[in-house]
């Protein structure tokens, strides 16, 4: 699934500034809910599975959470932390020989692709959201069974890729912000590209960015890859009046996005040579980190993706997403751990160790002092209120998860803005191409 | 004979232990002999080339066996029009890329093989390319052909003035497919041009020499001595670097993921592309097996049009 280079290879960077231990959670508000009884099996013992961290202390607290749960519990815990590439293949492993780990943390869709293997952990996740304040729209789509409520997978927390400026740059060319409509951001672009300060998005090959981008264009027109039924419907009026539009917009743009992979847009705004980008929080990091580039992150703002014509901003979240095999021995210790590990003494450490990398599930968590450690992180709060999705606006499947690796949607817009392909023949395109991914089987 | 083994020596042979008959037996002995080699081929050989044959014929995703589905795969392949682009970029980069290796590794080869001072020192140089392992040499041409940070267009622009915009080396379709065509023949020029020069050392001096005394020019010497009495080494070596060049992945992977818009997709990189990442196992087992046909061809036009006895060894067509 979506696996951003720049945020792995960046984040580390981030680390630095950790240096305050964070505060424990006195801030976050939870409602007088009893913790249900798990019923812990004798002699339980755990495995877990999930992806690399971004920074250090995201590990660190991670396995002291599971400590206290070790001490507070008597269950053994061991987690193993597997690469990003990597996690999709060994969930799919672990799914259909019916062994391995006991819960593994992947990301957004496996739950849904592999839901007859999973255990349902309603229970879980509605006293979780009773005591703090409610799940949030993203997790919600991720949590449950499409169109049920019952809950097969249990997010952990999204990571947005928001747009990212320069705000000398943006004053210049006559706005405060960027706008919230087309018109007004082909403007700015067009103003951006006149005082030689110009925008840029990738729209090369690229998982996270390529995606974000593509999937902020069409959604922002009203477009969908998927219609609620699990139909294709990227070949609609929506996406060629989005394509239509790419045509102008990309004339703005810095030359070479066509080639752009993850890292393109890092390296460019890093250098000065591009001025309106979309990213997730690592390339803030990364300048702010480093001494040399530190005007320029003093210097940079973030916004989320604008409107367009829909209510909220058209942006989906990289969403990691617990899950319980049926396999395992012990369900009730793993229900158990999974709650633990988001109550408040825990969760918010972690939310804080990974300083806005990844954002709440839980809307409690506003409220984390994460969100005002630096004011210029704190519209990631916000990324799990989306309501869009990798595939919206289907139910998830594995379809999903394809179409982005395959770049279907990033491939349809850049096949318009090279010239190659008129609006209407690459749409059609991509709903040939999505067909065959989201065919029934 | 000397006295020692006089001594043990007795009329009657001794009669064969059952174990001793066991192995003299022809059919235990090929048996116990071949059963590694088989052993190990089968499994690490023939298993995952036939699980793979095995694949394209089923709907196999990453996470769910697929149930068999007969040629599904193959004919959608066949309406993709991605898929006709890989074929024709694949052709079309081992045609180019091999032209010119060999035009430029023979030629190499030929300069290596005057007497030079440092000889040997500079024949170790011309393998650099070819040591350094693939994924390195492609990040480098990924920088040097990167939109914004291309060394090439850093001395073109900021150094000589002589453009005012970046080179689009990668950024659309056939300046994208050129490029990688021409790392590709930096990276296999030193194989061909140390095998060729393996094989111009091979040749005997005093056919040049007798050509001397005849009166040939330089290129009838090249044509009339060396180029046939390479054409045998040509073949084994053309045949590889075909076989190198039309599965290469590395270097396409890396530079341009297949982009912009699939025009740089080869066969094995949209094989990885389908099969992994967009996890249509069944599909890209598909794309792999098509892969074939070519390779046999490629591997058959090597052998019968360059390796014949004629030519090996200045005789009959027999």
């Amino acid at each position: 699934m979506t696996i951003n280079v720049t945020r792995r290879e960046l984040g580390v960077m981030g680390a630095a500034s950790l240096a305050a231990a964070p505060a424990m959670g006195q801030s976050i508000q939870a409602a007088n809910v009893a913790t249900p009884n798990w019923r812990i099996e004798n002699g339980a013992t755990l495995r877990v599975l999930r992806p690399v961290r971004f920074v250090q202390p995201d590990e660190e607290v991670f396995r002291a959470n599971c400590a206290r749960f070790t001490a507070a519990t008597g269950v053994q815990v061991r987690v193993d932390f597997v690469g990003w590439e990597d996690i999709n293949q060994q969930t799919a492993v672990t799914a259909n020989t019916g062994a391995g780990p006991d819960l593994i943390i992947g990301f957004g869709d496996a739950p849904h692709v592999y839901a007859d293997k999973l255990i349902e952990i309603t229970d879980v996740a509605e006293y979780l959201g009773a005591k703090y304040g409610g799940w949030k729209r993203l997790a919600q789509r991720y949590g449950k069974r499409h169109g049920t409520n019952n809950w097969i997978g249990l997010p952990f927390g999204a990571s947005g890729g928001p747009l990212v400026y320069r705000k000398s740059a943006v004053t210049e060319a006559g706005f405060q912000s960027v706008p919230e409509d087309h018109a007004g951001i082909l403007r700015l672009c067009q103003a951006l590209r006149r005082n030689n300060k110009p925008a840029g998005f990738a729209l090369g090959n690229a998982v996270g960015d390529g995606n974000g981008f593509a999937n902020w264009l069409v959604w922002s027109f009203g477009g969908r890859l998927v219609n609620d039924d699990g139909s294709v419907g990227i070949n609609s009026r929506q996406t060629i009046a989005a394509l239509n539009y790419l045509r102008e917009l990309y004339a703005t743009f810095i030359p070479g996005t066509l080639a752009w992979g993850d890292i393109s847009n890092n390296r460019a705004y890093a250098s000065n040579e591009l001025f309106l980008t979309s990213n997730g929080v690592s390339l803030y990091f990364a300048l702010k980190n480093d001494p040399a580039t530190r005007p320029i992150a003093d210097d940079t703002e973030h916004q989320l993706m604008p409107k367009g014509v829909v209510q909220s901003a058209p942006m989906a979240g990289l969403t990691l997403n617990a899950m319980v095999f049926r396999h395992s021995r012990f369900p009730n210790a793993s229900k158990a751990l999974l709650a633990f590990l988001l109550e408040s003494p825990q969760y918010d450490p972690w939310l804080q160790a990974n300083v806005g990398y990844w954002a709440q599930p839980l809307n409690a968590y506003n409220n984390s002092a994460v969100w005002t450690s630096d004011p210029k992180v704190s519209i990631f709060r916000d990324t799990m209120d989306s309501e869009f999705y990798n595939g919206y606006s289907g139910p998830i499947t594995e379809g999903t998860a394809a179409a982005n690796a395959d770049y279907v949607m990033v491939q349809m817009c850049a096949a318009v803005a090279s010239g190659q392909a008129t609006p209407e023949a690459a749409a059609r395109e991509a709903e040939r191409r999505a067909a065959r991914f989201f065919r029934r089987r | 004979m000397d006295a020692t083994t006089s001594l043990h020596w007795s009329r009657n042979r001794p009669p064969q232990t059952a174990l001793s008959r066991f192995f003299d037996n022809k059919a235990v002995l090929i048996i116990a002999c071949l059963l590694p080699a088989v052993g190990l081929l089968s499994v690490f050989l023939t298993y995952p080339l036939g699980l793979g044959v095995y694949l394209a014929f089923t709907d196999a995703t990453i996470g769910r066996r697929g149930i068999y589905v007969g040629l599904e795969n193959f004919e959608f392949l066949f309406t993709d029009p991605i898929f006709w682009n890989a074929v024709f970029f694949s052709v079309f980069y081992t045609g180019i890329a091999t032209i010119g290796k060999f035009g430029l590794g023979l030629w190499l080869a030929l300069l290596l093989n005057q007497h030079m001072p440092f000889k040997s020192l500079i024949r170790a140089i011309i393998l650099l390319p070819w040591i350094v392992p693939t994924v390195l040499s492609a990040i480098a041409f990924w920088w040097i052909y990167d939109p914004q940070f291309s060394i090439i267009s850093y001395v073109f622009v900021d150094v000589l003035g002589w453009r005012t915009t970046n080179i689009d080396f990668i950024g659309s379709e056939w300046p994208a497919r050129f490029s990688l065509i021409a790392a590709n023949i930096w990276r296999g020029i030193p194989f061909v041009a140390i095998s060729l020069l393996a094989g111009l050392q091979t040749i005997s001096p005093s056919l040049y020499e007798a050509a001397l005394l005849d009166g040939a020019s330089s290129w009838q010497r090249f044509r009339y001595i060396t180029f046939p009495m390479l054409l045998p080494i040509l073949a084994i070596v053309m045949t590889f670097s075909i076989i190198f060049t039309f599965t290469d992945f590395q270097l396409v992977y890396a530079i341009t993921r297949g982009g912009p818009v699939n025009s740089t997709h080869l066969l094995a990189t949209l094989a990885f592309q389908r099969g992994i990442p967009g996890g249509q196992l069944g599909e890209g087992a598909a794309i792999a097996v098509s892969m074939i046909p070519f390779l046999v061809f490629a591997t058959l036009f090597s052998y019968f049009a360059l390796a014949r006895r004629k030519w090996q060894q200045g005789e009959g067509n027999d």
